[in-house]
């Protein structure tokens, strides 16, 4: 049983941690300073925790929680990119008065529920986890709940996830009730192509991931969201929730559908094209940054969707490299937002950004870089991200796939490059107060760094993620 | 040789541009001119000194370098042959050329134009030094990141419009092309060229590989119809940036086809040649009478060379030694003539902002050396005999001839044409009334733009009457390029 504990040792950790801070930020006054600090302690202490854990796989509690390579680079890829976003937004936090002890308390809380997803080998677990990290987003996007957008895309997201969940959780009763278990394992014995009605059930489970990471045609709270949700929030939401929708696919098509490919490939296609196409194309007419960013990240999750499509490991381990490049990219884009000040405002139209190539010529060429690495041109590490995904789809023969997703990178060039001539080509000048955000400027300049000497050393990752699929 | 002179030669502009990025912004910028000069200059020396140690008796690759790159995959390859080192050595003479060019054109935002410079002339260098597919390719787009800036950040009123259309055209033109590479590599189980070139790839999927390759050459080439973002690029292209397009970018396609189409698909190659003489004749005719009908000067050079490119297709699809003999001797002498042009239309747009041939007229009498070199740089590139334009297209032509009377003939109802509009544009603007006041006070040009042009036409007319050290240096490589297509072709 102490066994056991240890190998949960991080979830125990985050949740005693969370109890723990919520009692002080009850009994201290004015704390958030205080508990923001005690939040990246502890998102760092935990890191250190999964570092010291073994990778071999280990199943506990009637297995229905899996500790192995998998969960812990995911778990670790969650914890990392939490900190940058949650740490780079801070001065926008305080000035935007959102500064109640509250808020990082929740997003630990959606941590913690992404641990759970991410660590399920049971249906159960799997849903609860899930849950625990939605109703914590749906109450971070309303955070701001005297501005009318936040509270609107707050109540939005819930109805619209509710819906999602009810779907996903039928689902799960129907398999549950074709196969007779609720384990992954067991499951995926039982689920053939034979047993018409589980695989009815998997149609539902795929509608509810595919909300989560957002895919079309499930897509559309995505903007609305993006948009309403203050952009701190925003950040947090186009990163993470993101890394662990897609390791929850991952892990449903791996382990419970690994015998039914042929009947959800087709579905993960046409939703990986979908959303390829509607990305490009809505993202054109886009005017906010944080919209168009929205409408990039359905793009970027289509092509992730297309290694998860080819069904085979080297496509899922494509995918976990692209969305690891995309998280990486997402900082950094998410970051720019926070220095751009006018007016002791945050401005978030593509039009405002006109003139700071002359006004702060280092954040514009940082900007250059995220966005020409978001379009995937090489030499930068959105190139690469893109090129292993077609790599693994072109060595399963899906040629129109490659060729539709390729066609879809030179649309959605276009919106990149618009932004691009916003900043560049554009003569007025809008007056910038030098903001000062320390962090905020770590954050671009490690995500541009990377992003340039990737080249260097381009198979990186794939070393890191190729253990992943290894049981 | 164990000193690694292909990366010293490919990253020594890129770490110098690096050093520009730290100096600081005085009025004039001479640190960054100073430094971008002296380090393009070290790039040019080095390039003339692979040039002199490169075995010429041999069409191995030589200075390989090789790392591994993608794990167990694809590896970080470089070498050079005949072919390349001729390309490579033209990147680094015109680059500096290009760099003393804007001393007078440039005048905002001049450290960061430098940058973007030194940054594309890595990548240039790097397309031609790549011996593997996918390094090939990542040269080859990233080069796409500094030209969409010099076009937009320091072009002329359209520039927007320009560069979008620039940047999208060869985008779309090269994803197929990785595409195509991908699927190479899943067939082949390398993108290591040498060793693809010992694989026989089967017929149906040459043709689609070589069509998927045309997609991205034709439009770099450009070839007729997809030439059309060409002229506006060229247009709204500072003076610089218009000679690096023209002089450099444009080659890589023909590069391209020669190390790559011809060699990896043989048989697609010899069934597509007719599409390719088609296109090439349209071009070669088409454009050069849309560039009798010009206003702009810029634009009338822009369509002068999408026809110039046309003799470089028809010549390299003629598969003979005197035709892709003949295409790359017309690439080598186009990257000079109108780079040459380019510069002499930009040392008057500096002076009056405008590129309309209507603004000027009789600048014999008031610019008498810019007009006597603008004459000669005019008459070679319609290939007067005793410049290098000349023996370019004399051997397309002879080469042509070997393999259709028709196609031969047609392209020389072409250079009729060019004739035509070059000496057209030269009694317009150089001879004639000066229609506008401004002219007569106009000043001759000055040291560095002597320096330039002097230097150039020094290379046109002596690669006019002296061809050999060109010819010699690819000689070799193009025999065994066409030995192997032979091979292959009877193999089949």
């Amino acid at each position: 049983m102490i066994n056991n504990l240890n190998i949960m040792l991080p979830e125990i950790f985050l949740s005693l941690s969370i109890f723990f801070i919520l009692l002080l930020g009850v009994f201290i006054k004015k704390s958030f300073n205080l508990i923001f600090n005690l939040t990246s302690v502890i998102i760092i202490i935990t890191i250190v925790i999964i570092f010291n854990n073994p990778n071999d796989e280990v199943k506990i509690f009637l297995e229905s929680f899996t500790r192995d390579s998998f969960s812990n680079y995911f778990k670790i890829l969650i914890l990392l990119s939490s900190l940058f976003v949650l740490n780079s937004s801070k001065n926008f936090i305080l000035d935007n008065k959102l500064d109640k002890f509250e808020y990082p308390i929740i997003i630990l809380l959606s941590i913690l529920g992404m641990f759970f997803m991410v660590s399920s080998n049971d249906l159960i677990l799997f849903y609860l986890g899930l849950e625990l990290q939605s109703l914590s987003l749906y109450i971070l996007a309303s955070i701001d709940r005297d501005n009318l957008r936040s509270t609107e895309s707050g109540i939005k997201y819930f109805v619209l996830s509710a819906l999602s969940s009810g779907l996903l959780l039928y689902g799960c009763s129907l398999l549950y009730g074709f196969t007779g278990s609720t384990n992954f394992d067991l499951i995926a014995d039982q689920l053939i192509k034979e047993n018409t009605g589980a695989v009815f059930a998997m149609v539902f489970i795929l509608v509810g991931l595919a909300f989560k990471v957002s895919a079309v045609p499930f897509h559309m709270w995505t903007p609305d969201v993006y948009e309403g949700a203050p952009t701190s929030i925003t950040s947090y939401f186009a990163v993470v929730p993101k890394v662990a929708g897609l390791a929850l696919l991952i892990k449903f098509m791996f382990i419970p559908f690994s015998n039914i490919l042929l009947e959800w490939q087709t579905i993960i296609i046409f939703i990986s094209i979908a959303s390829m196409i509607l990305g490009a194309i809505a993202a054109m007419v886009q005017t906010n940054f944080k919209r168009l960013l929205a409408y990039s990240s359905i793009g970027h999750i289509g092509y992730a969707l297309a290694g998860v499509a080819t069904g085979v490991i080297s496509g899922y381990e494509s995918a976990v490299v692209y969305i690891s490049i995309y998280v990486i990219m997402n900082i950094g884009a998410f970051s720019c937002l926070y220095l751009l000040k006018i007016d002791g405002k945050y401005k978030e139209n593509i039009a405002d950004l006109s003139g700071i190539s002359k006004k702060n010529p280092l954040l514009a060429m940082s900007l250059l870089i995220i966005l020409f690495s978001l379009a995937g041109i090489p030499p930068l590490g959105g190139f690469f991200a893109k090129f292993y995904v077609f790599m693994a789809v072109l060595e399963q023969e899906m040629y129109a796939l490659a060729i539709i997703g390729l066609l879809t990178t030179v649309m959605s060039a276009f919106y990149y490059l618009k932004i691009i001539k916003t900043i560049y080509f554009d003569e007025n000048v809008i007056s910038f107060e030098p903001v000062k955000n320390k962090v905020a400027q770590i954050s671009i300049f490690t995500s541009c760094t990377i992003l340039i000497t990737f080249f260097l050393y381009p198979s990186v990752l794939n070393n890191l993620v190729g253990s992943l699929f290894s049981n | 040789m164990n000193f690694p002179i292909l990366s010293t030669l490919i990253f020594l502009p890129l770490l110098s541009s690096i050093f520009i990025f730290l100096t600081r912004d005085k009025k004039n910028n001479y640190g960054a001119i100073y430094i971008s000069l002296f380090s393009s200059t070290a790039t040019f020396i080095l390039s003339l000194f692979l040039w002199y140690s490169l075995d010429l008796s041999t069409a191995e690759f030589q200075f390989i370098e090789e790392k591994s790159w993608i794990n167990n995959f694809i590896k970080f390859k470089l070498g050079v042959d005949g072919i390349s080192i001729l390309f490579i050595v033209l990147t680094t003479f015109i680059t500096p050329i290009c760099i003393i060019s804007c001393i007078n054109s440039v005048k905002t935002r001049v450290k960061e134009f430098l940058i973007a410079i030194l940054i594309l002339e890595t990548f240039m260098i790097g397309v031609f030094c790549s011996l593997d597919l996918v390094i090939f390719y990542l040269f080859f787009e990233a080069g796409l990141i500094p030209m969409f800036l010099i076009i937009g950040v320091w072009g002329g009123p359209k520039r927007v419009y320009s560069a979008f259309k620039f940047f999208l055209f060869t985008l779309l033109g090269s994803v197929l092309m990785l595409v195509a590479i991908i699927v190479i590599y899943w067939l082949t189980g390398t993108t290591d060229i040498t060793q693809i070139y010992e694989i026989s790839i089967t017929k149906e999927y040459q043709y689609l590989l070589w069509l998927a390759f045309l997609s991205s050459f034709a439009v770099k080439m450009p070839m007729w119809p997809v030439h059309t973002w060409l002229p506006d690029a060229h247009v709204e292209a500072p003076t610089a940036g218009s000679v690096i397009l023209a002089a450099i970018l444009l080659k890589m396609a023909g590069y391209g086809f020669l190390r790559f189409s011809i060699p990896m698909f043989p048989i697609a190659s010899e069934f597509f040649t007719p599409l390719i003489h088609t296109l090439s004749i349209i071009a070669i005719i088409y454009t050069s009478l849309v560039a009798l009908m010009q206003d702009d000067m810029k634009k009338l050079i822009a369509y002068s060379s999408v026809a110039h490119m046309g003799y470089v297709t028809l010549g390299i699809f003629t598969l003979t030694k005197q035709g892709i003999e003949g295409s790359i001797y017309q690439m080598i002498s186009h990257g000079l003539i109108s780079a040459a042009l380019f510069l002499c239309v930009g040392v008057v747009y500096d002076r009056l902002h405008s590129r309309m041939i209507s603004t000027y007229g009789g600048l014999v009498n008031y610019l008498p050396k810019y007009s006597f070199l603008f004459i000669v740089f005019a008459l070679a590139a319609l290939g007067l005999p005793g410049t290098s334009g000349f023996l370019g297209e004399f051997l397309v032509l002879a080469g042509t001839f070997k393999k259709s009377y028709l196609a031969a003939m047609l392209a020389t109802f072409g250079v009729v044409l060019g004739a035509a509009y070059m000496l057209w544009l030269t009694k317009r603007v150089i001879f004639g009334v000066a229609n506008n006041m401004e002219i007569k006070s106009l000043p001759d040009i000055n040291k560095s733009e002597i320096l330039m042009l002097v230097t150039l036409a020094f290379f046109v007319v002596f690669f006019g009457f002296y061809p050999a050290p060109l010819m010699e240096t690819f000689n070799v490589s193009v025999n065994s390029l066409i030995n192997n297509y032979q091979i292959a072709l009877t193999a089949k």
